[in-house]
């Protein structure tokens, strides 16, 4: 049994991290500091952090005022509110001015859980990759949190990070995982399909594959961490040699990786596809993992797409 | 000369710049750039620690001009005080020049942060006051609303937090000129009275005639002497000042003068 651990809990450790190494760094909070984890920055920083109340459109106002001044600002709420509710704030004060700030939030998708659908995202990714200059990641697991945290600090510009409330799978080690900026990973090789995963699909999509093996069919599993900029040529290279295409996300269908895999390979080397997401309807109260199965993200709602692909 | 003639100056150059702009431009705000030309240039040629050969200087005064659309009274007092040719006023709004239809904080050297969703340059301001706060400078950061802009809940949101924060680096200017895009203010949505709404959010605030420079240069001077809260000046102002025909009416919120009205106006302002 592989351990479970929220990805927010990563991001709140790794800022801590990062304000002792760095200075500039500074973390804005709306009023939910306990849940997105920057409470853990704001004991070890007070001076650093900077509660701004539930008024999340000042909150990203102020982080690219701080930004002007050569800060690094961390501005935290839920996905929710740091996209819909503020997503003119983003685009004219963080991206289109290209300030310095980390948009990172946390209780992404679905499985917020018993919250219900007014505090589920399912259309954040497709807001934020509107908009042009803005890097958009959504890591899979801890290490991978932790790690594009900090590059997340390193990187010049506007970047969204996109982490989920309840446990995940660690999938990679902590201590060798390596952050490649802008870049998919080829998790597993194979030869029949290739699984596209971002974010807490990656355990799913390997837990497929294995699954798959069992039957003969060797899928390759590539992570997708940064959804835009999208790494084209990797994806490419991928299907040049699978010929087939599975994309699996904790988001709606419409607009967030299912779509940015869609454009690409269409555009550049077409091959047959099938979508794993939630399929454009709003969540609703449920614990984490039944919510997973009801809305068909799961390991075997990938396997059903792969049979499905490769049938066609 | 005395200094307030030689501010006279500066604001009777910074209109006739604002209509030249925008006739050239043929599009553009005149009404609420003219309103806020007598507080731009005692703010420019009198207040603010700016340097023209260093617009990055990071230790300067701050302004953002938060009513972005009125974009052609900071473009002329920044040309004015040399922070880029004259010139360039007449590439207002066009593919060729830098000067885009609203501040942007990348094009053009001496803007401070690019705005014109209204609402936002508040937050902005409030951000720089947080950073000066933290790293112990003693920069100041001006920030210009409009009336209408007051409208938007954003200023409100920043309003509970400048003051939560203590932020007395942070001054705010309300240009209130009455009147808004498609009617006067009080039509529209009334934000009256200003000076009682942010005085109940916990900000100091000073009520001045607004094309009194005298009052003008008092409120800055005053604001200075405020701890422990922002300060807001609200300033009262006439819509179009200068030009009889702009004056007080939204028929000039968002219209450039043609030729002949440029003329007119020209004459109106020697």
């Amino acid at each position: 049994m592989t351990e479970e651990i929220p990805t927010r809990n990563a991001y709140g450790e790794a800022l801590v991290e990062l304000g002792h190494k760095r200075e500039d760094i500074v973390v804005l909070d709306a009023d939910l500091s306990g849940s997105t984890r920057t409470g853990y920055f704001e004991e070890e920083f007070p001076d650093r952090f900077f509660q701004m109340g539930i008024a999340e459109q000042n909150m990203m106002g102020t982080a690219a005022g701080l930004a002007t001044c050569g800060k690094i600002p961390f501005a935290s709420t839920f996905a929710v509110f740091g996209s819909a509710r503020v997503a003119d704030q983003l685009r004219n004060s963080i991206a289109y001015p290209e300030l310095n700030v980390k948009i990172a939030v946390t209780h992404a998708g679905i499985t917020v859980g018993p919250d219900g659908a007014t505090h589920q995202a399912i259309e954040d990714l497709s807001i934020v990759r509107g908009i042009p200059n803005l890097t958009v990641i959504v890591p899979a697991d801890y290490a991978e949190a932790k790690a594009a945290t900090k590059a997340a600090a390193e990187h010049q510009g506007p970047v969204y990070l996109r982490f989920g409330r309840v446990g995940t799978p660690t999938v990679f080690a902590e201590d060798d995982y390596q952050f490649e900026w802008g870049q998919v990973k080829v998790v597993e090789e194979g030869s029949d399909i290739t699984i596209f995963a971002t974010g807490i699909m990656l355990a799913q999509a390997l837990a497929a594959r294995e699954e798959l093996l069992k039957e003969g069919i060797e899928a390759e599993v590539v992570n997708v961490h940064t959804i835009k900029p999208l790494d084209i040529a990797g994806v490419i290279n991928s299907v040049k040699k699978t010929g087939a295409a599975v994309t699996a996300e904790e988001h709606n269908i419409y607009g967030g990786l299912g779509s940015a895999i869609a454009e690409a390979i269409s555009e550049e080397h077409p091959v047959r596809l099938k979508r794993v997401g939630v399929e454009d309807r709003f969540g609703k109260s449920g614990e984490p993992k039944k919510l997973l199965k009801e809305y068909g993200l799961t390991a075997q709602e990938i396997i059903t797409a792969v049979k499905e692909v490769l049938a066609r | 000369m005395s200094k307030v003639t030689e501010l006279e100056t500066k604001a009777r150059t910074i209109r006739e710049d604002i209509l030249k702009m925008l006739t050239k431009a043929g599009s553009g705000h005149p009404g609420g750039s003219l309103s806020a030309a007598d507080i731009l240039a005692v703010l420019y040629f009198e207040e603010l620690k700016v340097d023209s050969d260093n617009p990055e200087w990071e230790d300067r005064d701050r302004f953002v001009l938060s009513k972005g659309h009125a974009a052609p009274v900071l473009y002329a007092a920044l040309a004015e005080k040399g922070f880029f040719p004259k010139e360039d006023l007449l590439k207002l709004r066009s593919l060729e020049g830098h000067l885009q239809g609203h501040p942007d904080l990348n094009k053009t050297p001496g803007v401070d942060m690019t705005t014109g969703s209204l609402g936002q340059g508040f937050s902005a301001a409030l951000g720089m006051a947080l950073a000066g706060k933290l790293d112990q400078k003693d920069y100041r950061v001006f920030v210009m609303l409009g009336d209408g802009e007051l409208q938007e809940g954003q200023v409100w949101e920043g309003a509970l937090a400048a003051s939560h924060h203590k932020l007395d680096n942070l001054i705010g200017i309300v240009d209130n000129n009455r009147v808004q895009l498609v009617d006067r203010t009080e039509e529209i949505i009334e934000v009256e009275p200003i000076t009682d709404k942010f005085s109940a959010f916990g900000w100091h605030v000073i009520e001045i005639e607004g094309h009194d420079l005298e009052q003008i240069r008092d409120a800055f001077s005053q604001a200075d002497q405020i701890t422990g809260q922002p300060v807001m000046i609200v300033a009262n102002t006439i819509k179009g000042k200068g030009v009889s025909f702009m004056e007080d009416t939204a028929a000039w919120h968002g219209k450039a003068p043609d030729d002949e009205k440029y003329q007119e106006a020209l004459v109106e302002l020697e």
